[in-house]
């Protein structure tokens, strides 16, 4: 099994509280990695410790260390926007951009002046919203606005979106988490089929979402990573006594 | 047509053609951004210090307590007493908001708490029309409705039930007054007011109306005690606006306050405001002596009050702000 | 159950009846200053009156209009208006973006609610103080720097309000696509902002074209249509001021119409934007 990302002895706080309590883990590539765990454990602080996203929120100290191929994230010469480029991030509402469906889709493109390289836009457009299986949904109303799409639309224009700046790992925050049943079915069929070429690491309050879609599993508790494993060993035979006492829902 | 990229293994990809001028651009904007938002800062202080260079012959030739309290104005014998168009302002000022808050927060009362939605959707952007009616045009108003109002009719009746009273003597027969601008006036800002107000009473959350309609209160009590405390701070953000607006008004109020530079002691006396005292005479008589010294004292003096006012009530609203918030 | 009688049945009614009277007496004036103007404005109210300049002896009640003041005034708002939004956007901007949650971003937002409290008149009295420093004359230039520091605050405050209703996971949106804070600002900000900053840009050109105090040192007054940005500049609230003061009725009635045009200027300034605003929403998330 190859690591992709590798998070070294990371420690995070905001303010005054520890979010974060000495974690290392090594994420496996092209798997489905699922955090787990109760509100306010950490979880999404450290998916987004994962794309710098923590740099956003400011009063955040970090400590430690997060590689992707081996390379330092963190490191001083790196870009930030380069970073983000490589992990994509589907956020719990789906927050498409103001602008056009097309548009949506072509923005990074156009950031990352990725359409300069000798193929068009439009078909480059077609492909992810094909991949994010919006593209019979869409296709004769590309230039309308992306606010008048529903909810699970806009969830996979989001994930269209983010493939588009061909990113290697996707990050999800509970992606599903606002959509209606068929629409969270929907994603998770597309996150299925995505992990034969990107790493995927989701954060999930579901625990069945959770055994649907694991190949590994970690689970979190006050900012303490407390078992981390194959999905079927930490999801169906747990060994430490916090993560029995969570699967058996009794926080 | 797929892109052929994807199918490629990975590490056989062409490198991303990197463009270092995006993050150039980047550090570039953000320093041209930054350094736009030192202009309000430095035009303020330009302007007070501009002011202040301007004011330095008039400061340096008389004391300054005699600029500020000293009672006449007389340019030609080089006498510049600023208190009575202080006063002046004061007066007006004060008397358009005792005019202008009470009936318009209750306004805003009604259109948030009893009217129906409908009204209020009507009426908020009616209200922002109205806002921004020019001054002039409430001067015309005010010249053609105002001031022969207060001649034929509040001075007369005031003359017969109220001249006993200490601010309601009627001394002067020609409805040019302070009650005249300060009629105008609390017109000009009601509806800032009333639309400042009315939002953040909109904003107040419903499940606090319920909570204390379940206990079995009426509406009125709900709005006294729940709905208005929750609001404080925006209706005080409303009336501060409405205040400076009022504060700073020259043409309405010029245009039917009579401009008489003498302190005046009823609310139908004819005033003089700062204001009107700059734009009347203004690239008029410059070759008197310190007239143009004096005359940019007063817009100084105008900045000032503004300062000070602007400081006390961010400070105040912070403190209400942290007061609400434990 | 006693209901009718109690106290607080009775204050309720009271002050409901206060409110109906203050409504319809805030209302009533409001209605009272369009009325008084249409009324009194518009029999005077002719073609020749925005068709044409001022012609001999038109200040003696002769023929003539008032074309030199709506040019002037749309010339001096329009002009203010530009100077206030070239520079209150990157300044948002820099607030927002670049200097979110900063003591400096506090103090530029001071600075700003102190330039939106400053009367129009000190405005006019440092503009001229800059004309003397600078050897300009009354101009339209004067007159377009004057009423953009006027309608800079009001720009910016509102702008600076909408940006901070933007919810956060938009703008983390784009930053998780790689995205820099310019392109952000550029690309998403502003689209999002767009039907708002229209309505604020209208708002400012709104305040600006009613101003009379701030540019009665620095426009100056003519009855020629300004040719270049040296010349002085006529506008609507100086024409009403200046032809109120005069002693021919005549003349008055041509103070009323122009009050009439002045208002309806800025009315259609304010249906427009509204109108605008819609336009420009098509993209807008909520």
């Amino acid at each position: 099994m190859e690591t992709h990302i590798s998070i070294r002895n990371l420690n995070a706080h905001y303010q005054d509280q520890q979010a974060l309590k000495n974690i290392s883990l090594d994420i496996p590539k092209n798997q489905i990695t699922v955090i787990i765990g109760p509100s306010g454990c950490g979880k999404t602080t450290l998916l987004k410790s994962m794309n710098r996203f923590l740099d956003l929120v400011s009063g955040t100290q970090i400590s430690g260390d997060v590689l992707i191929d081996d390379e330092s994230i963190y490191a001083p010469s790196v870009d930030v926007t380069e970073v983000r480029k490589k992990v994509g991030l589907l956020l719990q509402r789906p927050f498409p951009l103001p602008m056009s469906i097309y548009d949506n889709v072509a923005y990074g493109l156009r950031i990352h002046s990725m359409h300069t390289r000798g193929h068009s836009l439009d078909t480059a457009v077609q492909h992810y919203l094909e991949m994010a299986g919006l593209w019979d949904e869409v296709k004769d109303r590309l230039h309308a606005p992306a606010a008048r799409l529903s909810v699970g639309q806009q969830q996979r224009l989001c994930l269209a979106r983010g493939l588009a700046v061909e990113p290697e790992i996707l990050l999800g925050d509970e992606p599903t988490s606002a959509l209606d049943p068929l629409s969270a079915l929907n994603i998770e069929k597309r996150l299925m089929a995505l992990k034969e070429q990107y790493t995927i690491v989701l954060v999930t309050h579901i625990l069945r979402q959770a055994k649907r879609l694991a190949d590994y599993a970690v689970f979190m508790y006050l900012g303490e990573m407390v078992e981390h494993g194959p999905a079927q060993q930490v999801l169906e035979n747990p060994q430490q006594e916090r993560t029995r006492a969570y699967l058996e829902g009794e926080f | 047509m797929t892109n052929k990229l994807l199918l490629m293994p990975r590490a056989s990809r062409p490198r991303e053609v990197q463009f270092p001028s995006r993050r150039i651009i980047d550090r570039a904007g953000g320093h041209a951004f930054m350094m736009t938002t030192a202009f309000p800062l430095l035009i303020v202080i330009l302007m007070i210090v501009a002011l202040l260079v301007r004011t330095r012959p008039i400061l340096e030739s008389k004391p300054i307590g005699d600029l500020l309290l000293g009672q006449t104005w007389h340019p030609l014998r080089g006498e510049f007493g600023f208190y009575p168009f202080i006063i002046g302002t004061l007066w007006i000022t004060l008397a358009a908001m005792l005019l202008a808050v009470p009936p318009c927060l209750l306004s805003a009362v009604f259109l948030a708490e009893y009217a129906r939605p409908v009204i209020g959707a009507i009426m908020k952007p009616l209200l922002d029309l109205l806002a921004g009616i020019p001054s002039v045009v409430y001067g015309v108003w005010g010249l053609v409705a105002i001031v022969p109002w207060v001649q034929t009719i509040a001075a007369p009746a005031s003359q017969q039930w109220l001249d006993f009273l200490p601010f309601f003597a009627v001394n002067n027969t020609t409805g040019y007054s302070i009650l005249a601008g300060a009629i105008v006036l609390a017109v000009m800002v009601a509806p800032v007011i009333i639309s400042v107000t009315y939002e953040v009473m909109q904003a107040v959350p419903d499940g606090l109306r319920e909570s204390s309609l379940a206990v079995g209160a009426t509406r009125w009590q709900t709005i006294k005690h729940v709905v208005v405390p929750k609001a404080a701070p925006g209706i005080l953000i409303g009336i501060v606006l409405g205040f400076s607006r009022a504060f700073g008004e020259t043409m309405a109020v010029l245009m039917v306050v009579g401009n008489v530079p003498r302190v005046p002691s009823s609310i139908f006396d004819p005033a003089y405001p700062l204001t009107a005292l700059i734009a009347n005479n203004y690239g008029e008589m410059l070759s008197i002596p310190l007239y143009d010294s004096a005359l940019m004292g007063a817009a100084l003096v105008l900045l000032m009050v503004v300062l000070i006012f602007n400081l006390a009530s961010a400070l105040l609203l912070q403190h209400i702000l942290r007061r609400s918030q434990t | 159950m006693k209901r009718r009688f109690s106290r607080r049945y009775l204050e309720e009614k009271f002050f409901q009846a206060l409110m109906g009277l203050s409504l319809l007496l805030v209302t009533g004036s409001l209605a009272g200053i369009l009325l008084t103007v249409v009324i009194k404005g518009a029999p005077a109210l002719t073609l020749d009156m925005i068709t044409k300049t001022p012609q001999g002896g038109y200040y003696l009640g002769k023929e003539g209009g008032i074309l030199n003041a709506i040019v002037g005034s749309l010339y001096l708002a329009g002009g203010g208006t530009i100077l206030a939004l070239i520079v209150s956007i990157p300044t948002v901007l820099g607030l927002n973006v670049y200097a979110r949650g900063t003591r400096w971003a506090d103090l530029v937002r001071l600075s700003l609610d102190l330039m939106w409290g400053t009367p129009s008149i000190v405005y006019g009295a440092f503009g001229f103080t800059l004309m003397l420093a600078l050897g300009l004359k009354a101009s339209l230039l004067a007159g377009i720097i004057v009423l953009g520091l006027l309608e800079l605050p009001i720009m910016a405050r509102a702008v600076d309000e909408l940006i901070r209703m933007i919810p956060e996971e938009l703008e983390e949106s784009s930053f998780a696509l790689g995205a820099n804070r310019f392109e952000t600002a550029l690309f998403v900000i502003l689209r999002q902002i767009l039907p708002g900053l229209a309505t604020a840009i209208l708002l400012a050109f709104g305040r600006g074209i009613g101003d009379a105090a701030s540019v009665l040192f620095t426009a100056g007054y003519t009855d020629r249509i300004p040719d270049s940005l040296m010349a002085p500049a006529a506008s609507l609230p100086l024409a009403v001021f200046f032809q109120l003061n005069t002693p021919f009725p005549e003349v008055q009635q041509r103070a009323y119409a122009a009050a009439l045009i002045l208002t309806v200027i800025v009315l259609l300034t304010s249906l427009g934007s509204r109108w605008l605003a819609g336009r420009l929403g098509r993209y807008t998330i909520r």
